[in-house]
């Protein structure tokens, strides 16, 4: 179980917390000029990456504000969390 | 007191005595005895059969290492099954039994399987009993199962209780051997929160089998000042009979805490029976020891084959010598220490070192046979160990040499030498070197989410005075990595013991080539795997130490391999050809020993599952009766049953009076959310799939939610309250889901709208008075002009209800005249009880869940999740008119999929039974074509349907394909009797269908 | 290959069972196959053990990583069912029981599948509602179910709690629904599928894949390049990332899935009884271990590691269901890495790329499919054209909307 750092709340248990995969999809604007496949694209499928992956987390049993979380699949480290508005957190050194 | 108790020395209390029964047997321990101890000091050995080949076994360890000694505890609600005897303390009264055994562990018919083992080897199920093909589970599998197991399961209800414990520490220091304690006197220091958790009853550790001096005193007096000094500190939490099991991510350990397991179950007591401890840790220092490793031997599974540090242990810690003629088996320096031991304990000891070449000053003390092993031991289960065959073995280990000779002995204790118990640190993701001098896998680094430290036995160092300078420096190290300066402390050991020197031989020969007569091999004892075993499954392809484990089912036993693990994949490596590390390791998973369900489950049983959620009338309606239905968590009225009434009765009488006079549903349970601010309204256009940019305040609208797939997954009334402000109604299974799809949507995707949405479910209690007599009744109440004119259908007002401030919403889901009285939660019960006694003279009745469902249906109305299933759009459900003429909105884009925009998809329809007092069961499939027997072309199927007593007759609603076309068409239904019913499809209302009762 | 028979078995015995072969050969990869299978766990020897005795194509290599069946396929429950709601997945599942029905013999293989029985408890008037509809569906689709009372299924169970948090209400019953032991299915197919001519090759890890014109015609791997005319990807919790190396993603997340035993426990649990709406999945297996499945962890995962509140939730659900458990001791849990579609239902399809063939997808319900999916998929393989029970699970179906949904229609908690 990790201890994750809320934005706001600071660490707390990750049972606090719940996450809804994948950051930083934008939602089209334009989904009536899209094919299936684009708009298929947009609501189904996802990077699922074995390494780093950015994503959307709840504070559910705290503050209940989403923020994302830099972090890896193998290892489970969490390299950054960051609210919805900030930047993109650079990847860490040596990562790829 | 018998021949194996020692007149002095160890921690018993010879002047305390505890009787116990084994087997039916009484027997007299001392209080500080483990039950194995005393049943060594009894003379006891065979505790067990095997499980596979049901052979005699005894007590080998004096830990959770020992793969025999497992026993069934007590009787009725207190039976335990599969207990460790080397662990569990003895108390007056105890009662145990052997496992796996019939009709006793002596007699034991299973062991007609031992007679058969010479075909029953590894694999041996997979091969055969495939013929006949039904024999397999009518005979073979029957057989097996009855014939499995260990222990028995409980029948009666456990009487104990369990908890749970969260702790917080800075660092939390796991054993309090030699090297945690050096650990916990230098974290002491720090200020900082330490914890020092140990398995056993005291602290101690190696200590407590094999004592020493310390600080110049003997180390019994040191660990009383140790204890002191740290129970002292405020700092310092010290926990024993706790083991720490789990080593999970982020340094969360879970430890077990036995808490009344040392007393007899029916001392009356408040406490626990265990208190599972769920530990964060900023640091971990993991001193846990090493286990001591059995050799593989001719028949080296015997009653009276003991580990030397165990035998040693009983010696000096429970004052039992568990034999008088001890045969030391070793291969290595250590065993010498316990061989000493023995002798000081006044028994006879004979050496058997496989070493050709052994240091002198050890030898010194003790008949020697240099360069051999035992080849054989005589045992029966009614003499025990008589005597053991010795001979010589070649330099390459491979053979015997010479005619050999017998020692007649009552034990044998052997070393093979030592594995450092590093579980912890692989659960840790921690990784292991081979030491190719020691021959043991020893912690190689951490990882960087699960920061600690491996100190003592459990990092490979075993000389006393190395072992607690590495804990106090480990200590110092982590701290300092919080930042917290400490000085070392590190106590002075007269004893440091070189770990010397020990000669690799993975299996001892014997008289017959290994695998190839009557002596077996045993490296995995609990399941029965022999070297042959290993070998097999490297002929058979099953070279992965994953493969050999599940093949031969090595270290898969309720000791997991705590013994075996090595000793099996050295053995393969062997048989491969390759070293140790080259074959590598399987995982250690966790717990580390076994973890009690119930102490897992903590105090989170019955009543406190999950919590039931109660609406403020919930005790208006258990006074009235009320049969309550789980929803979610709420407990909702089901029904109302008068004195003797039926289910259907009740639910019909119900519906009838709300369109006669007037009902009142407890309504309080509908998700409610308040939302606000300036962008509210483009909000709800995006979220709902209709428009609200015209709702005027104090209006009201019905809105359907569809995910971006398009599919409905809740429905609600919404109301605009004041200007950029609104009121959401959501279902009541959904309303978390809502408001978390609401959150999301606005913090991720639109954080720069502002809108407030806050959930208002438990603020307000909510009466939902139907029916013709609905607003006579409550004028009587209220304030507020509740005429057609100045508060039309689809409408709020706020004003008091009984004299409490309310909000009125003339919404209805039953299709009648209905106000939804909106009051603040605390004042539900008061105003429900002052509209019950106002309502008398109408008749008023409560009504439940089922009623408003048929009331519902009557109406066409739907329940998302019951009418609809996440596969339906809302023109699927025929709701075309709720789909608003807007460029965009959540889902809006995947109703034109080339599959979500096709004809013919399952649509919402009526349906009316050919036979009106047919009531179609719900989930019933309609078919294109009846035929005699299943597989049919399924068509649909119904989702609602209920007899209706407004209509006179039973109604339902389904889900057809394409079924809007198919007005007026009769389908069949088919039962699970195979009978079929002919049912019409219609349009899903059935009552009042120009909707006048509700706007009148 | 050596025949398994009890003759067999006594005539090894008496040479102390020196004589037994290899049950499959360990090759060098050859250079060229008409057919590599990437993933050798159990659905992946399936489909080349199917491609080698029932499509004609003997050239097969499979390629695994590490061990065979070191994946979910040696980390699941072991449960086999076909109680589904769809049509799509009612054919493709009971396609399954019924390959399963005949396998050990076939297989020449115990793999020891043993038809105890399935309960599956409804706690709701929602739940009752939904076996109602899956039960008729099921029923019509040719498969067996009963509906079954709480009396009933106290008879069958009688240390159940029916009176428990959300109290037992009905229950939908299988038959012919049980278990089978997952390493001897991975086994056997191994062994059926090496003696039919297919390559296993072990600790071979698929680092790429070749790719000519869209087409695919080799992989690259740890022991060099392998060409061939066909690629057929199950690789599970992997597929993800072996769609990356392809250049297209699948509509997957993979999460870790755990499970535990308890200790040995003389025999008791005579059925597989599952519960969604406690969240316990309880079966017995012939050592007398507790057999547990619990919910995934909830976020996406290769770690093949979870949290312990997982577990926590289990043995809870557990408790409350069988209260006379508390006294049981859980003696090793695990994980899996189980891929999860949105439809909560497997993907069996062509890809963007020719030839090249992804069978994943199966979240947390891939082993009772095993033989299945392998038999499916590799007529799919061999034919270059869907097997029509495949059909519907086509990873385009995420553009189409055709989803198969069993995961919304039958709230199945995952």
């Amino acid at each position: 179980m990790f201890v994750i750092e809320c934005p706001w709340c600071g660490k707390r248990d990750q049972s606090e917390f719940i996450t809804h995969g994948e950051a930083h999809i934008a939602r089209p604007t334009n989904g009536h000029e899209m094919t299936d496949a684009e708009w298929g694209d947009y609501v189904f499928f996802r990077d699922n990456p074995k390494g780093i992956t950015r994503e959307r987390w709840i504070h559910t049993h705290g503050c209940a504000r989403w923020f994302n979380v830099m972090r890896h699949t193998v290892t489970e480290e969490i390299f950054a969390t960051y609210k919805p508005t900030d930047p993109k957190p650079e990847l860490p050194e040596g990562s790829e | 007191m018998s021949q194996y108790r020692l007149k002095q020395g160890g921690r018993i209390d010879r002047n305390k005595s505890v009787s116990f029964v084994f087997n039916g047997k009484r027997y007299q321990g001392c209080e500080g005895d483990t039950l194995a101890s005393a049943l060594l000091a009894n003379g006891v050995h065979l505790v067990s059969r095997s499980f596979k080949y049901h052979r005699p076994r005894g007590i080998m360890g004096h830990g959770w290492e020992d793969p025999n000694a497992q026993i069934q505890l007590e009787k009725g609600a207190f039976t335990t099954p599969n207990v460790f005897a080397t662990i569990q303390e003895l108390y007056n009264g105890l009662e145990a039994e052997s496992q796996n055994c019939w009709p006793s562990v002596e007699k034991d018919i299973g062991a007609i399987n031992s007679m058969l083992s010479r075909f029953y080897v590894a694999g041996f199920y997979y091969k055969t009993f495939k013929w006949p093909r039904a024999a397999w589970e009518t005979l073979y599998e029957k057989v097996i199962r009855r014939a499995a197991g260990m222990g028995k399961v409980p029948e009666l209800p456990d009487p104990h209780r369990y908890e749970h414990m969260h702790a917080y520490c800075d660092l939390a220091i796991v054993g309090a051997g030699p090297a945690g304690i050096a650990a916990a006197l230098t974290a002491a220091k720090s200020g900082k929160r330490i914890m020092l958790i140990e398995d056993a009853p005291e602290l101690g550790g190696s200590l407590l089998g094999e004592p020493g001096t310390i600080d110049g005193a003997p180390s019994d007096q040191w660990l009383a000042s140790a204890k002191a000094e740290l129970d002292a500190a405020e700092n310092v939490t010290v926990l024993t009979r706790t083991q720490v099991a789990g080593y999970y991510d982020y340094n969360y350990l879970v430890a077990s805490e036995r808490v009344t397991h040392h007393l007899s179950p029916n001392t009356p007591s408040k406490a626990p029976r265990e208190r599972l401890w769920k530990i964060r840790a900023e640091r971990v220092v993991l001193a846990t020891g090493a286990i001591e490793r059995p050799m593989v031997f001719a028949d080296n599974d015997r009653p009276g084959i003991m580990m030397a540090s165990s035998v040693m242990a009983y010696i000096n810690h429970y004052g039992v010598c568990p034999g008088q003629k001890i045969v030391v088996f070793t291969n290595n320096d250590s065993a010498y220490r316990a061989a000493a031991a023995m002798q000081d304990a006044g028994a006879s000891v004979v050496v058997v070192d496989v070493r050709a070449e052994v240091d002198e000053a050890l030898k010194a003390k003790f008949e020697v046979h240099c360069g051999a092993g035992i080849t054989g031991v005589d045992y029966s289960v009614k003499n025990g160990i008589r005597s053991v065959d010795v001979h010589a073995i070649s330099a390459d280990g491979s053979t015997i040499e010479g005619p050999g000779s017998t020692i007649e002995c009552d034990l044998v204790a052997q070393s093979a030498g030592w594995q450092p118990t590093v579980h912890l640190h692989t659960q840790a993701r921690g990784k292991l070197n081979w030491d190719a001098d020691r021959l043991c896998f020893v912690p190689n680094g951490t990882h960087v989410v699960n920061p600690n430290t491996s100190v003592g036995a459990a990092n490979g160092t075993f000389g006393l005075a190395d072992v607690m300078a590495e804990g106090a420096a480990a200590a110092k190290s982590l701290l300092a990595e919080l930042s917290v300066d400490v000085e070392a402390v590190v106590p002075s050991a007269a004893e440091n013991h070189a770990f010397g020197s020990i000669r690799e031989l993975w299996i001892v020969p014997t008289t017959h080539p290994v695998g190839e007569g009557k002596k077996k091999h045993f490296h995995e004892y609990q399941n029965d795997a022999t070297a042959a075993d290993v070998w097999l499954a490297k002929r058979e392809g099953f070279e992965s130490v994953e493969h050999l484990k599940r093949y031969t089912n090595t270290g898969r036993g309720t000791d997991q391999g705590k013994l075996s693990n090595v000793n099996g994949l050295a053995i393969m490596a062997g048989a491969r050809g390759l070293t140790v590390p080259e074959v590598g390791f399987t995982t250690f998973r966790p717990p580390y020993t076994p973890l009690t369900f119930g102490a897992v489950m903590g105090q989170t049983n019955d009543d406190t599952f999950t919590p039931a959620r109660q609406t403020a009338m919930h005790q208006c309606h258990v006074e009235r009766g009320a049969v309550f239905e789980d929803v979610g968590d709420w407990k909702r009225p089901w029904y109302f049953p008068k004195h003797g009434e039926s289910m259907h009765d009740a639910v019909q009488r119900e519906c009838l009076a709300v369109r006669q006079s007037v009902g009142v549903l407890d309504a309080s349970t509908l998700g409610k959310i308040d939302i606000k601010g300036k962008d509210a309204r483009k909000f709800l256009n995006m979220l709902y799939t209709n428009n609200w940019s015209k709702l005027g305040e104090g209006r009201c609208r019905y809105g359907l939610m569809v995910n971006e797939h398009g599919m409905v997954f809740d429905d609600g009334v919404t109301t605009c309250i004041g200007e950029d402000h609104f009121h959401m109604t959501t279902t009541t299974g959904g309303a978390a889901r809502v408001m978390t799809w609401i959150e999301e949507w606005l913090q991720t995707e639109w954080p720069d709208w502002e809108v407030y949405a806050t959930s208002v479910t438990e603020q307000w209690s909510v009466l939902s008075i139907n029916g013709p007599k609905s607003r006579e009744l409550l004028a009587e109440l209220t304030d507020i002009d509740l005429s057609s004119e100045a508060f039309p259908f689809m409408s709020m007002r706020e004003g008091n209800v009984c004299g409490v401030p309310a909000r009125v919403y003339r919404i209805s889901f039953t299709g009648e005249l209905t106000y939804e009285v909106n009051v603040p939660a605390r004042y539900g019960r008061y105003v429900w009880e002052q509209v019950f006694k106002a309502g008398e003279k109408y008749d008023i009745v409560p009504y439940g869940t089922e009623a408003m469902h048929v009331l519902r249906a009557e109406k066409g109305f739907i329940i998302a999740g019951q009418d609809t299933d996440g596969t339906m759009t809302p023109m699927d459900l025929g709701m075309d008119w709720i789909v608003g003429k807007k460029e965009d909105a959540i889902g809006r884009r995947s109703w034109s999929r080339s599959d979500t925009s096709r004809a013919g998809r399952k649509q919402l329809v009526g349906l009316l039974t050919q036979d009106p007092n047919v009531v179609l069961p719900e989930g019933t499939h309609a078919v294109s074509r009846v035929l005699p027997a299943p597989p049919m072309d399924m068509i649909g199927h119904v989702t609602s349907s209920y007899m209706s007593p407004n209509c006179g007759r039973s109604i339902a609603m389904g889900l057809i394909k394409d079924g809007l076309n198919r007005m007026g068409q009769t389908i069949d239904f088919v039962l699970m009797d195979g009978t079929s019913v002919p049912a019409k499809i219609v349009k899903p209302i059935f009552f009042d269908e120009a909707g006048e009762r509700g706007r009148d | 290959m050596a025949h398994f028979s009890v003759f067999s078995l006594v005539r090894n015995a008496l040479n102390y069972h020196k004589d037994w072969p290899r049950q499959w050969r360990s090759p060098e990869p050859k250079s060229h196959y008409d057919v590599i299978i990437v993933g050798g766990g159990a659905h992946g020897l399936a489909t080349a053990y199917y491609l080698a005795t029932e499509c004609g194509i003997t050239n097969v290599a499979v390629l695994e990583r590490a061990w065979i069946g070191g994946g979910n396929s040696g980390r699941n429950t072991t449960i086999v069912r076909s109680n589904y709601l769809w049509d799509e997945s009612a054919a493709l599942y009971d396609h399954s029981v019924k390959l399963w029905e005949g396998l050990s013999q076939e297989l020449n293989y115990n793999v020891m599948f043993s038809q105890r029985g399935l309960l599956h408890l409804a706690h709701s008037v929602h739940d009752m509602q939904e076996i109602g509809r899956r039960g008729s569906a099921i029923h019509l689709n040719g498969i067996d179910s009963e509906f079954v009372t709480p009396e009933k299924v106290k008879e069958m169970v009688p240390f159940i709690n029916l009176n428990c948090r959300y109290p037992v209400m009905g229950a939908l019953l299988q038959r012919r629904g049980g278990t089978a032991l997952h390493d001897a299915v991975v086994w056997g197919y191994a062994r059926g599928a090496d003696a039919a001519g297919v390559d296993i090759i072990q600790n071979c890890e698929v680092t790429g894949f070749k790719i000519e014109d869209n087409t695919v015609v080799g992989v690259e791997t740890s022991r060099g390049d392998i060409m061939a005319n066909k690629v057929g990807v199950v690789a599970a919790g992997h597929s993800s990332v072996m769609a990356e190396m392809a250049g297209f993603r699948m509509p997957l997340e993979s999460f870790p899935l755990q499970a535990l035993v308890s200790e040995p426990l003389k025999p008791l649990v005579d059925n597989v009884i599952m519960s969604n709406g406690v969240h316990a999945y309880i079966s017995q297996s012939d050592k007398g271990e507790l057999v547990i499945g619990a919910s995934s962890d909830a976020y996406t995962s290769y770690s093949q590691r979870g949290g312990f509140n997982v577990i926590e939730d289990t043995l809870q659900a557990i408790c409350e269901l069988y209260p006379v458990f508390k006294r049981v001791k859980m003696m090793r849990q695990w994980a899996g890495i189980v891929d999860v579609t949105v439809d909560r239902s497997p993907i069996i399809t062509k890809t963007p790329v020719n030839n090249l063939y992804f069978n994943c997808g199966w979240g947390t319900g891939g082993f009772k499919a095993t033989p299945g999916s392998g038999n499916v998929f590799a007529h799919s393989i061999a034919r270059g054209e869907m097997h029509p029970v495949a059909e519907p699970f086509s990873m385009f179906r995420f553009h189409s909307g055709a989803l198969i949904d069993e995961g919304a229609a039958a709230a199945v908690a995952h």
